[in-house]
């Protein structure tokens, strides 16, 4: 059984993000990126199908710019077998991802597509439930477990109140929670490696996805900040500034 | 035409972020229409019936919905979309999973977790962990929209709306209902509680959750919360994560416990009106957005916080 995972580049999750001044935007320059830190536990998770047996190849893919095959490698050298770049400079929202995605999904037929449930910059936490809908596929979100049974996947999600067990028909679509796993570390020989895996160059066009955005995006401004509070030096201060001062308790 | 309003609830009763959605809901100027799709969900739809400014409540009682899977309840909402300019829901567990789907079926690009109207088209949305706010406009002739209920006041009662029957809609039939485990608790909601005492890293155990956090949670009614290191640890379970990628909350007062305060925690708790953390750390970043902050040991200031509340609240 083949597996897709799709890797978004994105700004690193312990980079503090500035609106810029001009209110266009978030400041992307000079700033570290990394994969979303929910598609590495989509790779591990793939990575471990495949060393139990049950995935014979994993494929990575990621849509954004030359950069992004950066990002690729990385799952590379986690152990995925190879990678397709979907190269472009616009930012895809998530709807034109899924068609994208659709369309990879037409050439690679895998069983199984493993995404993150939220990528950390948009926050948009669709991408892998529209991919789902366009497919017609069953769709596993928030998991915490994924088990492979026969000709269907059971996801154990995370709701809110607790978990939920679901049973998919395969092909299916799972998207990742952070208690899945915990990614492994590429070594450095496996990093060597991954520089001779292969890494497919395609684009938008070429899969005949128009990626215009939905969503015009007016202005990017900075969240309103708290005022500084105080220190206090004791339990009892604080239960009387909590009583008298801000009248909570 | 009319706003389509998601309902969110247990079969039994009508959650309260529903009447905070219904907030937005109204703001988009159109008549409202609330669906609750359930099982025996009769009393839920009555609640949401006598919501202040309902229109119309639609019932799609059915075994097929009975635990809200995406799949049959996607084709659901598509099923009555024709008669919709907006579908709209609170920002769940549930509604996060299904209403991408809708979206996507209906080829519109959904608006996650708006945290204003600015008008029916244009909204205000967090992105990067809260670190930035866009506005955006949607040009798509229908808007699929969740919404963040930590930013709305909940709409009151006053309503007596129609309860109008609507048929199941054939199951897709890739998926289907396994098991549940739900959490039984006497404690308010996290998305509805007025005081949260959350806990991280530091508490150390679940035991200690038990023994430290809970007992301070209860002379003061509040809801329980915790870190992301302390769900994955095992100290609270996943639903009472508070943050970017957990539950969004705002409520009176936050008290927040070993905690160190990361981008990622902040984004879900830095909304609240007043914020105590409790840190040994007098440089932890959680003492930026805390009002009031105590540096010293949890584990000595914890007990006797409760016990002095429990003198003030007599
Ligand atoms: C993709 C992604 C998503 C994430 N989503 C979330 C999320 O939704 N919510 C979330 O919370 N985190 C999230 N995180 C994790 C986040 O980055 C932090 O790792 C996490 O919040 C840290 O939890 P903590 O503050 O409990 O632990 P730590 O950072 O380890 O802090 C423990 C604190 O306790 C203090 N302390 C230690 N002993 C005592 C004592 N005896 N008395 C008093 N204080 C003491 C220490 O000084 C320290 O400040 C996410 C991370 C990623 C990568
Ligand atoms: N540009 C992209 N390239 C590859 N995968 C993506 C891209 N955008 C989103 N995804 C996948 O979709 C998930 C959810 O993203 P989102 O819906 O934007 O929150 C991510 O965790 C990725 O697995």
């Amino acid at each position: 059984m083949k597996v897709l995972v799709p890797v978004k580049r994105v700004v690193d999750y312990n980079v503090k993000v500035r609106v810029k001044s001009d209110g266009t935007g978030v400041e992307l320059s000079h700033v570290k990126m990394s994969m979303n830190p929910f598609d590495e536990i989509a790779v591990e998770e793939a990575l471990r199908l495949k060393e139990a047996g049950i995935a014979t190849e994993v494929v990575a893919v990621s849509i954004g710019p030359a950069q992004a095959s950066e990002t690729l490698r990385t799952a590379l050298a986690m152990g995925a077998d190879r990678g397709i770049l979907v190269k472009t400079d616009a930012t895809v929202e998530p709807l034109a991802v899924a068609k994208i995605l659709k369309a990879v999904i037409a050439e690679e037929a895998p069983r199984l597509v493993i995404l993150g449930k939220q990528a950390i910059d948009d926050d948009a936490n669709q991408t892998g439930q529209m991919l789902a809908a366009l497919l017609g596929w069953g769709q596993g979100t928030f998991a915490s477990k994924v088990v492979i049974d026969g000709d269907a996947v059971l996801v154990t999600r995370e709701i809110d109140g607790g978990a939920q067990t679901v049973r998919l028909a395969l092909p299916a679509i799972v998207t990742t929670d952070l208690r899945l796993n915990e990614p492994r570390y590429a070594s450095l020989p496996n990093i060597m490696k991954a520089k001779k895996k292969p890494i497919d160059e395609k684009s938008p066009d070429g899969y005949g996805v128009d990626v215009a955005p939905r969503l015009k995006v007016l202005t990017t401004a900075e969240p309103a900040g708290r005022k500084a509070g105080v220190k206090v030096g004791s339990v009892s201060e604080l239960v009387a500034k909590l009583k008298d001062e801000a009248g909570v308790i | 035409m009319a706003t389509l309003l998601l309902a969110e609830h247990d079969n039994k009763a009508l959650n309260g972020v529903t009447a905070k959605a219904l907030t937005a809901a109204t703001a988009l100027g159109a008549p409202v229409h609330v669906l609750v799709a359930g099982q025996d969900a009769k009393a839920v739809a009555e609640a949401a019936a006598a919501l202040s400014g309902v229109d119309k409540v639609l019932l799609a009682d059915d075994a097929l919905y009975a635990h809200r899977l995406a799949e049959p309840l996607a084709a659901l909402l598509v099923s009555l979309a024709g008669g919709y300019d907006a579908i709209v829901a609170p920002s769940t567990s549930m509604t996060k999973n299904v209403l991408p789907r809708v979206a996507a079926l209906l080829d519109v690009m959904q608006v996650s977790d708006i945290i204003k109207v600015v008008s029916p088209d244009t909204f205000e949305r967090p992105i990067y962990a809260g670190n930035a706010i866009q506005t955006v406009q949607s040009t798509d002739a229908k808007k699929v929209i969740t919404v963040r209920t930590a930013s709305f006041a909940a709409t009151g009662a006053g309503g007596s709306a129609a309860v109008e029957a609507v048929g199941a809609q054939a199951d897709p039939g890739v998926s289907s209902f396994v098991d549940e485990s739900l959490a039984v608790s006497d404690r308010p909601e996290l998305t509805a509680a007025k005081i949260i005492v959350s806990g991280g890293r530091a508490v150390g155990s679940k035991e200690k959750f038990g023994e430290v956090i809970e007992p301070l949670a209860d002379v003061l009614g509040a809801a329980v919360g915790a870190s992301r290191a302390a769900v994955d640890a095992g100290y609270a379970p996943n639903d009472w994560q508070v943050g970017q990628t957990g539950k969004v909350v705002a409520p009176e007062l936050y008290v927040a416990i070993g905690i160190s305060g990361a981008i990622q925690h902040l984004a879900g708790m830095k909304d609240s009106k007043v914020i105590v953390a409790i840190n040994k750390d007098e440089e932890a970043p959680i003492f930026q957005v805390a009002d009031y902050g105590l540096v010293g040991d949890l584990f000595a200031i914890v007990p006797e916080l409760k016990s002095e509340i429990a003198k003030v609240k007599g």
